[in-house]
């Protein structure tokens, strides 16, 4: 027999289970409308595929998965594609999201016998873990974190246990308890699929003592396998990831870690069903085991619904007086929300649609200040300190919050539950969860924003160095040819200021050198191979389209020479006529 | 003479030896470390610039995040950045260990996060706001249709000014499915933030 362990904390809440076992499972038939958000599981949204008027059938692909972390969703049910529009979504914040809205025909007509692979022994665990993709499981014990992902796991880390949960702690909730009672043996069908992936050295199956039958039922189909059923005394979260391996195993996964660190996978109830149909049956996941209940209905108990299924359907199937309940609940009363409205569809994580009274679940009496009684901390399955989490999650003390684990909480609500001063903890936690995450995301953002920033800041800088060295390069070419001028004549523009200065004053003088005809031949003749040999330059100079600096004293030079000359041109001439 | 007797002479000499002997080592490794291992840039100014929003909008009255974080390392006040608002003030307070001042209404007030949009058909194809944008957040040529990445814009509102046909809105961004998150909840009040016994008399009556 294996040791039982026991985790720290938990509570013993009223379990309010027997009301919706009085009865079997019950189909929850075709609804006039089927509203499917394309967001039901952790990750991406799927992409829709249908657009409005296409004829669906059921089991048809009408949206595919958007990346890795993402599942495809299908059609649950024959019709036509109304829409795809915002519609309210069961979600705690009340909003709408983008739903794909089917008009059923009533005639639920298959798209084709789909095809499963019987003797999945022989496959390769990566053909079956992308029909478990293709059939888009996503954890059905509330999570919805993709099945396939969390199967596929990490490369090399070796999984050593698979533990089957169970548990089903929460109050009110009987989903599992009676799918285990009437499909033991296809629960674990889906077990020996998930063995057959994994290849763990031990399957543990974790039970509460509560649920007798199902204990029985599961112990009969498992009878002969090495599939252990392990019950264990009932307390409030034994069905948390982590308590439950502590529970099984007696092992801690770290803070911070995942069960995946120890070599531990966990699975549903719910979800190796859905193994089985998509792997054996290759039928997708359309439908799900549903508990309606609360005293404001009649007849609770439990329904194997289709996806997309309005609550307002379900609830009528089970004699709902919508004057008795003041808010409806998706999920129990530890960890559930209030939905916006019956209109809300069952999505795959939906396992439980709660309509109590207003005596059953009367509205929370306001907060007191806290005493330090401590209850909370006795409470805790994650050996918290909630009364420190509420206090820095007050004060917005991010990182104390994180020294002090806040992202161990698993928002179980055993500290609320307890605390004699009614302080809505675990609502703290999330919202204090949800800041941090959104700090870091912010973070994540502005680093981004500050390294593009610098990487315009360096790229401009780099065009102006770039800019600066050719301005350079071009005034010391310019010189070069400055001092080249300079050796063959009076190219230089101050040189040649002097030199007009000097011209004009001999000029005035008389005494040009020109006075005998040889030497103003000889000078004209000088003067214009100087003139030619600039103008060159001048052309060569535009065509480079050099420094205007450059250029406009060129031009200069050259305008100058031709005064030069003709001033010689004319004198000898000026000099013969007086 | 040998080494005893010398210490037991001279007791004070000897000490003072001795210390000279142990400071000159240690001095030459302190100043060796201080040189080998020499912190790049200004560590203080780096870390408050890791804590600016990175907006780049130079509401602040500084070109940039960064220039502002060095003039807070150099002593400017905490209170100038509008987009990181009071969030931001906190974290540089607890960052420096001053008080958190409020907001410098100088500067302008906390607004909603916002992002760029280019009215596409309007675009004239000037590239007047790629050339303001901080962060390479606007694609486009020149006369050809420019858009914002929304992905990478912060916001900071400096594309705006700058477009000759003002085809420029700063669409405030909205909160949908994924950016939900839970709020604290509405009963946090006075009643709240004290333990039993802190409470002010007029709350112990209540
Ligand atoms: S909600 Fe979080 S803090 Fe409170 S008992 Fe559960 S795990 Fe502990
Ligand atoms: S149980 Fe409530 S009152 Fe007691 S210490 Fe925790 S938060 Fe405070
Ligand atoms: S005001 Fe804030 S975001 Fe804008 S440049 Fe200054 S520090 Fe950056
Ligand atoms: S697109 Fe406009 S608002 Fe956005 S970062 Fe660039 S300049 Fe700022």
């Amino acid at each position: 027999m294996r040791r039982i362990h026991d985790f720290h904390g938990g509570i013993h809440p009223a379990e309010n289970k027997l009301q919706s076992l009085a009865t079997g499972i019950r189909p929850a038939g075709i609804p006039s409308q089927l509203i499917l958000p394309l967001a039901q599981h952790i990750g991406a949204p799927s992409q829709p595929l249908v657009s409005p008027g296409d004829r669906v059938l059921k089991g048809q692909l009408i949206a595919s998965a958007a990346g890795h972390v993402s599942v495809p969703l299908h059609a649950p049910s024959s019709g036509q594609i109304l829409a795809i529009e915002d519609r309210p979504v069961p979600h705690p914040s009340g909003y709408s999201a983008p739903c794909v809205v089917i008009e059923c025909d009533g005639r639920d007509e298959w798209v084709e016998e789909p095809s499963g692979i019987r003797n999945y022994r022989a496959c390769e665990p990566s053909a079956l873990l992308e029909k478990i993709r293709s059939a888009g499981i996503a954890g059905m014990g509330g999570a919805g974190f993709p099945t396939a992902v969390k199967l596929a796991g990490k490369p090399g880390a070796g999984i050593t246990t698979l533990i089957i949960n169970g548990t089903e702690c929460e109050p009110y909730i009987t989903a599992d308890d009676i799918l285990m009672q009437e499909r033991a043996a296809d629960i674990l069908a889906g077990v020996d699929i998930m063995r057959h992936i994994l290849k763990p050295q031990e399957i543990l199956f974790g039970i509460e003592d509560n649920k007798p039958a199902a204990i029985a039922a599961l112990k009969t189909a498992a009878a002969g396998s090495d599939v252990e059923i392990i019950t264990f005394p009932t307390k409030y979260p034994s069905g948390g990831e982590k308590q439950l391996i502590e529970i099984l195993t007696g092992k801690q996964v770290p803070s911070g870690g995942l069960p995946a660190d120890i070599g531990v996978i966990c699975q549903n109830v719910g979800t190796a069903v859905a193994v089985r149909n998509a792997v054996i049956y290759g039928r997708p996941l359309i439908s799900r085991i549903t508990t309606v209940t609360g005293d404001a209905v009649t007849a609770p108990g439990n329904f194997e619904v289709l996806l997309g299924t309005p609550m307002a359907h379900l609830l009528a199937l089970a004699g709902f007086s919508a004057e008795k309940c003041e808010r409806l609940i998706m999920g129990g009363p530890m960890m559930g929300f209030t939905v916006s409205g019956a209109e809300v569809p069952v999505v795959k994580t939906t396992n439980c649609v709660l309509a109590p009274t207003t005596r059953e679940m009367p509205t929370p009496p306001p907060a007191q200040p806290c005493i330090r009684c401590g209850l909370c901390a006795q409470a805790c399955p994650a050996s918290l300190l909630p009364q420190q989490l509420f206090w820095f999650a007050q004060g917005k003390e991010f990182d104390k919050l994180e020294q002090h684990n806040l992202f161990d909480c698993i928002e179980c609500g055993a500290c609320s539950w307890v605390c004699p001063s009614h302080i809505p903890l675990v609502q703290y936690y999330r919202a204090a969860k949800a800041d941090i995450v959104k700090q870091r995301r912010d973070h994540e953002k502005s680093e981004q924003a500050r390294l593009r920033f610098e990487a315009r800041q360096e790229r401009i800088a780099r065009e102006e160095a770039e800019r600066e060295a050719k301005r350079a390069a071009r005034k010391q070419a310019a010189e070069k040819r400055a001092e080249l001028a300079a050796e063959g004549g009076d190219e230089d523009p101050v040189q040649a200021a002097i030199e007009r200065a000097r011209a004009r004053k001999t000029a005035q003088q008389g005494t040009a050198p020109a006075n005998t005809p040889d030497g103003g031949v000889k000078q004209l003749a000088a003067l214009r191979e100087k003139l030619a040999k600039t103008e060159q330059r001048l052309a060569l100079s535009r065509e480079a389209g050099e420094d205007n600096k450059i250029v406009t004293a060129l031009e200069a030079t050259v305008q100058r020479l031709r005064d030069r000359i003709s001033a010689a041109e004319q004198s000898p001439a000026e000099r013969e006529t007086p | 003479m040998n080494m005893v007797e010398l210490i037991a002479q001279y007791p004070l000499l000897a000490a003072l030896v001795a210390l000279v002997g142990l400071g000159a080592p240690f001095g030459a490794l302190l100043g060796y470390a201080a040189v080998r291992f020499r912190t790049e840039g200004n560590p203080i100014a780096d870390q408050i610039n890791e804590i600016l929003p990175q907006t780049q909008c130079g509401q602040c009255g500084y070109p940039g995040c960064r220039p502002y974080a060095e003039a807070i390392a150099n002593g400017e006040a905490i209170n100038k950045c509008p987009p990181g608002g009071q969030a931001t003030i906190q974290a540089l307070a607890d960052l420096l260990d001053v008080e958190a001042p409020v907001l410098d209404e100088e500067h302008g007030e906390e607004k909603a996060k916002t992002v760029a949009y280019i009215r596409e058909d309007e675009c004239i194809g000037c590239t007047k706001c790629i050339q303001a944008c901080p962060v390479d957040a606007i694609l486009g040529a020149a006369k050809q249709m420019h858009t914002v990445i929304a992905s990478e814009c912060t916001g900071c509102d400096l594309c705006v000014e700058p477009c000759p046909v003002d085809c420029i809105d700063m669409i405030p961004v909205e909160e949908g499915l994924q950016s939900w998150h839970w709020p604290l909840p509405q009963t946090a009040s006075r009643n709240l933030d004290v333990i039993a016994s802190d409470a002010s008399p007029e709350e112990r009556a209540a």
